[in-house]
C-alpha cells in the first residue's frame, strides 16, 4: 500500500456474537472481502447481511454502539478510529476480528 | 383455512401460536429472534401472511423484521428511526429537561386498507409512518413538535408512544396514547395533533383541565363505533363517546382500577375487558388471583372471569399490549403474562385455558383471524 491510499482489500475473518448470528443466520465466524479497517469490515458485513444494518453503528451518526466492542490479537480496538488499519495478523487472516457485546447486567 | 394465529412478543424472542377455529389444539413456533426483546409483532389485516416484528436490545439497538409467509421466515427491513427535526427536550423524572432520544419501537400498527402502510410508535415518544412495507420510515413530526413536549415525561417504562388507533371511516384520523403525556389526535393524516384529555384526573395533576401529563396505559376501539374509545389509565378505566373530546370514568365495581391493557369484544361494542392489577407499587393481580374482568354494559358494571385462570398464588403482570381478541363468531380473548403464560378463551372469556405456560415474560399479544 502506498502512503495516503486506501488499504488493500483482503479476506477478513470476523467472529459475531450470538444475537447478531441470529439476524444474519450465519455461523460464529464469517469471512468478508473488505478494506482492513473497522469501517471497511462493518460496511462489508452490512452489505452481505443487511439485517445487521444499524446493529453495530447507530443509524444517522454511524457511531459505534456503546455496548459493542471490537477486539483482535488480544487488544481492545473499540476506541481506535474507524479508518485505522487493523493489525497485520487480521489483515493476513491469521487472527479474527472479534465483535463482542460488552459484559453488562448481572 | 379458518382459525387464528396469535403473535407473541417476549423478553427473549417472538412466538407464533396457531390453531383451527376450535382453538383447542395449538402449534407453537419459535423462538424467532432468540435473545432479542420483542416489544411487538403485528400482521397486516389486508395480507395476513405479512407480519412485522420489532426486536430490540440494549447492545445492538432496534431492528425491524418482516415475514411474507405468516411468520415462518423473516427478512430485515428499515430500522432508521431518526427524528425528522432537532429533537427538543422533555421532562425527566426529576423535573429537569432532557433531549429526546430514540430507544426502541413499542408498537406497530399496520393499516387496515393498504398492505404497504404501517405506523410505529417509539420511545422517546414519536410516531413514524412507512408507505413501503417497512423498508423506510418517516416521522410524523407534528406530534413531537406539538409544543407541549417540554411537559411530557416518562412513565416507569420510559416515555413511549404505545397505542395507535386508526379510524376505519377516515384514514386521516388517528388517535395515539403516550406515557406519560396522554392522548393525542390528528384529523389531517398526522400533520397536526392536539391533546384530547379532558376529564382525566391524575395524581400530581389534579386539574381536569390539564392538557398533558396523564399516564395513559392503553386505548381500545370497536371498528363499528369509532367515536367510542375505552382507556385503561394508570389509575381509572375511562370512556369517551365523542372521539376522545371528553372522558368519564367507568371503573365501577372493579377490585382495582389500576391496570395496563384494555380490549373490546369483536362483535359487541359495549363488551369490554380489563385485567385489574393491585396498584402501581404492586404489579400483580389483587389477592393473588388472575381475573379478567368483563363489562357488557360499556363499563361501570364488571364481572370477574376466573374459570381456568389461576385463583391462588398468582403474582404475574399483564402488560399493556398483552391482551387481544380474535374475530371468530365466538369471540376469542387472549392474555399474556410476565410469567410466560398465554391464556386463551374461545367463548368470549367465560372459560380459559393456557396455550403455553413457560415462555419468557410476555410483552405483547396480537391475534390474526385467518
Amino acid at each position: 500500500m502506498t502512503a495516503g491510499a486506501a488499504p488493500d482489500v483482503g479476506r477478513i475473518r470476523v467472529v459475531l456474537p450470538a444475537h447478531l448470528r441470529q439476524l444474519a443466520r450465519c455461523g460464529r465466524e464469517v469471512t468478508v472481502e473488505a478494506e482492513p479497517t473497522q469501517r471497511g469490515v462493518i460496511d462489508a458485513l452490512e452489505d452481505r447481511y443487511p439485517g445487521l444494518r444499524g446493529t453495530l453503528r447507530e443509524p444517522g451518526t454511524d457511531r459505534r454502539r456503546a455496548f459493542v466492542r471490537f477486539y483482535a490479537c488480544e487488544d481492545d480496538l473499540s476506541h481506535e478510529p474507524p479508518d485505522a488499519e487493523l493489525p497485520e495478523a487480521v489483515r493476513q487472516g491469521k487472527e479474527p476480528f472479534l465483535i463482542i457485546g460488552a459484559m453488562a447486567g448481572g | 383455512m379458518g382459525g387464528v394465529r396469535v403473535l407473541v412478543g417476549t423478553r427473549k424472542g417472538a412466538f407464533v401460536l396457531t390453531s383451527d377455529e376450535r382453538r383447542g389444539d395449538w402449534q407453537v413456533d419459535g423462538p424467532h429472534f432468540a435473545g432479542w426483546e420483542v416489544y411487538h409483532v403485528a400482521g397486516s389485516p389486508v395480507d395476513p401472511d405479512r407480519i412485522w416484528a420489532a426486536p430490540s436490545g440494549g447492545w445492538f439497538g432496534q431492528v425491524i423484521q418482516r415475514s411474507q409467509d405468516g411468520g415462518r421466515t423473516w427478512d430485515p427491513v428499515g430500522n432508521d428511526f431518526s427524528y425528522a427535526s432537532p429533537a427538543g427536550e422533555h421532562q425527566w423524572y426529576d423535573g429537569t429537561l432532557r433531549p429526546w432520544e430514540f430507544t426502541r419501537v413499542w408498537h406497530l400498527e399496520p393499516s387496515g386498507t393498504d398492505a404497504d402502510l404501517l405506523y410505529a410508535g417509539i420511545q422517546d415518544a414519536a410516531m413514524f409512518r412507512s408507505t413501503d412495507g417497512g423498508d423506510s420510515w418517516a416521522e410524523l413530526r407534528g406530534l413531537r413538535e406539538h409544543g407541549s413536549g417540554p411537559q411530557w415525561q416518562p412513565g416507569a417504562g420510559g416515555m413511549c408512544l404505545h397505542t395507535i388507533l386508526l379510524d376505519p371511516r377516515d384514514n386521516d384520523r388517528m388517535t395515539v396514547a403516550i406515557s406519560a403525556a396522554g392522548v393525542f389526535r390528528t384529523d389531517d393524516g398526522g400533520t397536526s395533533w392536539r391533546p384530547i384529555n379532558q376529564g382525566l384526573l391524575s395524581d400530581g395533576i389534579p386539574s381536569p383541565a390539564a392538557q398533558v401529563g396523564h399516564c395513559v396505559h392503553n386505548l381500545a376501539m370497536h371498528p363499528d363505533r369509532p367515536d367510542t374509545l375505552y382507556m385503561q389509565k394508570h389509575w381509572d378505566v375511562m370512556r369517551s363517546d365523542d372521539g376522545g373530546e371528553h372522558w368519564h370514568e367507568i371503573s365501577g365495581n372493579l377490585p382495582s382500577d389500576f391496570g395496563f391493557p384494555i380490549a373490546v369484544h369483536a362483535h359487541e361494542p359495549e363488551t369490554v375487558y380489563v385485567v385489574p392489577i393491585t396498584s402501581d407499587a404492586h404489579h400483580f393481580p389483587p389477592d393473588g388471583k388472575l381475573r379478567v374482568y368483563r363489562s357488557r354494559t360499556g363499563g361501570d358494571q364488571w364481572e370477574p372471569l376466573t374459570d381456568g385462570l389461576p385463583q391462588e398464588n398468582c403474582y404475574v403482570d399483564i402488560l399493556r399490549d398483552a391482551m387481544a381478541v380474535d374475530g371468530l363468531d365466538q369471540c376469542g380473548v387472549y392474555v399474556g403474562t410476565t410469567g410466560g403464560q398465554v391464556y386463551g378463551s374461545a367463548d368470549s372469556g367465560h372459560s380459559w385455558a393456557p396455550i403455553v405456560r413457560d415462555l419468557p415474560p410476555v410483552l405483547s399479544v396480537e391475534v390474526q383471524t385467518l
